[in-house]
């Protein structure tokens, strides 16, 4: 089997096959890394380069090993977009990817559809490791990873995303790809921050999170930028804290196996208590080793693998 | 000129929006006047003929919104290569907006447009800024523009935010009989957004600007021109709200008149779902709701008029990050096939009400001549062949900038010949795109 599309852009119109496809080769993967020599030559001779035009630790380290681990030759470029000028950047990198002859390219970039521009210039495989406000979709593929290991199929099972909803690319490719998987999925937090029309998305939308909470198998919480303040969308991250942090007492009628998921960084006792992040519920450190054997995954079947 | 040059347009059908007069004649031009419509009987000796058989024979288009960038960007457009588009869309009059680098504030620049444009291949008539460098602080010297030759005052590209200030714009100009032509937008509800706001811009994760921003600055100038008597122009209205205030103010008696781009009537905000940065434009594609009402506005006569807001961009601007790339389309070249494919082809409009948003009406509303076909009048005329089926094609353009995002597109019907003061300043050759 392969992949139906030549580029992972986003989880938007992926459709089942495919989702299962790759979290399936994402599960053989993921037996490699837990072998002493955690290597295959699966993708020796491909050349992959990584475009980090938002800084990120947690991706591109999980990108960069992926690559590693598949054998792959891979380049690594790390700029802050906000530091270049707009536009520069992104039109000379099109020009030196067909000029070195690479094979896939992996990107994150502060504007959304960057890697949509991308992908339209060069003749390169495009994954996109996050743009803007518009998906991230490798996050929500070990998000939905994690929760099959736990649960088995994720059919019916009710999630809900907690936070900063407008400015969340991981709420978008999640809401996309649970819904195709047969999820149902929930959005929780301040007016301020759900975008217009959201629930068009095929989501329930809810303002109080004690409301949202209620029968949730899973929790998948977004980290909180402080700079939402400054842009007046809330009148401080303290009243944030007071009613959007999941703390152990928000969760006293949880349910017996309820998931806490987060994407990182974590800001703790902002979104999360510390005790929730690392108490019996999270699965936090999962979603990271995921990250590693889905982004193997993606890279494998975006190169022509599994034909 | 030495010798009386005459043309002999024959057989056309003549259509003049202004009077309803719509027959097949012919029309003789001698030294840059309509000397008759109707059969010709006896042609002038030396007489040049434009066989017109088969095709629309009608006032010179207008296009009462350009951005043509000099001074300041030549390198994206000038006067002249604006002038030429405008020819090759079938245009013999625009208005180019002050914008420019420096903006056209003051009564030299004015004169500098004005001298550029008499080597222009159609008329080119400026608009002055209505505050000091478009600062929407002091007002700019208005006697002093329209002295020199501007047409209406206007800040376009940025609102005239303080409303004292915007107040005292319409009182002022309504002395020179100029009308004040708006962008309207609130500055703060816009913020930093790129697109229409709504589900597509939930989905792609882009920031939003919202209907409101235009409707609240609409709202605002709508009630100072009433409270003025002042004489209001709406720049490139986008928005189902924005045309229903505008419907309930004309009925009220206030003295407002209002465009539409053809962009904004023909396609919607589900363009940008390819983030193509040749959809970004201020203000943003809107919802199809948005299209069908400013249809609907255009059919009951609340919008009077078509106007392309040209604005061309180098594609070094245009090929980029959405969020980073510039506001704007190129339109000129355009804007014809639009309005007869997308407003006539589609019985949204008849053709002469079609052509009334492209001559009589910006005419009446800037006060300058054309616009109308009369015996003596002056002889800027557009031939139009309404059936041929053509695509458009950005490599074609007389335009220094390509950037549509109508590459590609089928239109039917577009100009063949553009006649400013009885020369034909732009022939289409047969095997021509």
């Amino acid at each position: 089997m392969a992949l139906k599309s030549k580029h992972l852009l986003g989880l938007e119109g992926v459709n089942r096959e495919d989702i299962q496809l790759m979290l399936d080769t994402a599960a053989s993967f993921k037996e490699i890394l837990e072998r002493p020599i955690k290597i295959v030559p699966a993708l020796r001779g491909i050349t992959v380069a990584n475009l980090f035009f938002e800084p990120s630790t947690r991706t591109r380290f999980s990108f960069e090993l992926a690559e590693k681990r598949l054998s792959a030759d891979s380049v690594s470029f790390s700029k802050d977009s906000s530091s270049v000028r707009k536009g520069e950047t992104l039109k000379d990198t099109v020009r030196n990817i067909e000029a070195m002859r690479v094979d896939l390219v992996v990107i994150r970039h502060s504007a959304a559809g960057a890697p949509h521009f991308l992908a339209r210039c060069v003749d390169a495989s495009v994954i996109n490791a996050g743009d803007g406000a518009h998906e991230h979709p490798t996050q929500a593929l070990l998000d939905m990873m994690t929760l099959r290991e736990k649960y088995g199929s994720l059919e019916g099972l009710r999630v809900v995303i907690v936070g900063d909803i407008a400015h969340s690319r991981v709420a978008r490719s999640n809401i996309w790809g649970l819904n195709t998987l047969g999820a149902s999925v929930a959005v929780c937090g301040p007016k301020t921050l759900i975008p217009l029309d959201v629930e068009q998305l095929g989501v329930d939308v809810y303002v109080h999170l004690d409301d949202a909470l209620e029968g949730a198998d899973v929790i998948n919480v977004l980290r909180l930028q402080f700079e939402r303040q400054t842009q007046g969308l809330l009148p401080s991250v303290r009243e944030y804290i007071r009613q959007y942090c999941i703390t152990t007492e928000r969760l006293a009628d949880a349910k017996e196996n309820l998931t806490i998921m987060h994407p990182g960084p974590i800001n703790r006792g902002v979104e999360i208590t510390q005790e929730v992040a690392d108490g019996p519920y999270s699965v936090i450190l999962d979603q990271v080793t995921n990250g590693v054997a889905v982004r193997m995954a993606a890279l494998f079947l975006l190169s022509g693998g599994g034909v | 000129m030495s010798k009386a040059k005459s043309l002999w347009i024959k057989s056309g059908r003549v259509l003049d929006p202004g009077s309803g007069f719509d027959k097949v004649a012919d029309v003789l031009i001698r030294n840059g006047r309509i000397v008759s419509i109707g059969a010709v009987k006896k042609p002038p000796v030396g007489v040049e003929l434009f066989e017109a058989r088969g095709k629309l024979v009608v006032p010179g288009l207008i296009d009462m919104h350009v951005h043509l960038r000099e001074p300041g960007r030549e390198d994206e457009e000038t006067i002249f290569t604006g002038a030429q588009a405008a020819a090759a869309g079938g245009f013999t009059a625009i208005i180019c907006m002050p914008n420019t680098n420096p903006p056209i504030d003051n009564q030299e620049t004015v004169q500098f447009v004005c001298q550029k444009a008499e080597e222009a291949p159609v008329k080119v008539y400026p608009v002055g800024a209505i505050t000091r460098g478009r600062q929407g602080q002091e007002l700019a010297e208005v006697a002093d523009l329209v002295a020199a030759g501007a047409v209406a005052i206007s800040d376009d590209g940025d609102p005239v935010r303080n409303s004292e200030i915007f107040r005292r714009a319409l009182e002022y100009a309504s002395m020179f009989h100029i009308p004040v032509i708006s962008h309207c937008e609130d500055i703060d509800l816009r913020g930093p957004g790129v697109m229409n706001e709504s589900y597509v811009s939930t989905i792609l994760g882009l920031k939003g600007i919202p209907a409101i921003a235009e409707e609240v600055a609409v709202a605002r100038d709508i009630a100072i021109a009433e409270f003025t008597g002042g004489r209001l122009h709406i720049a490139h209205v986008s928005t189902a709200g924005a045309v229903e205030l505008i419907r309930e103010a004309k009925r009220r008696g206030v003295q407002v008149s209002a465009e539409v781009t053809p962009h904004h009537f023909s396609l919607t905000e589900e363009a940008v779902r390819t983030f193509d940065t040749n959809t970004k434009m201020n203000p943003p594609l809107r919802a199809e709701a948005d299209l069908q009402a400013l249809r609907s506005g255009l059919a009951d006569g609340t919008i009077d008029c078509v106007a392309s807001d040209h604005a061309p961009h180098s594609s070094e601007e245009k090929e980029m990050e959405f969020d980073a790339a510039p506001f704007g389309i190129v339109g000129l070249e355009t804007s014809l096939g639009l309005v007869l494919t997308e407003l006539v082809g589609t019985g949204f409009l008849t053709l002469s009400e079609a052509l009334a948003k492209l001559t009589v009406n910006p005419a009446r509303i800037l006060g300058i001549e054309g616009g109308a076909l009369s015996e003596g009048g002056v002889a800027d005329l557009t031939i139009i062949d309404p059936e041929v089926r053509w695509a458009v094609d950005c490599q074609s353009f007389r335009s220094k900038s390509q950037n549509t995002p109508f590459e590609g597109w089928e239109l039917t019907g577009r100009s063949v010949a553009t006649i400013v003061g009885g020369e034909i300043v732009y022939g289409r050759q047969e095997d021509e795109n």
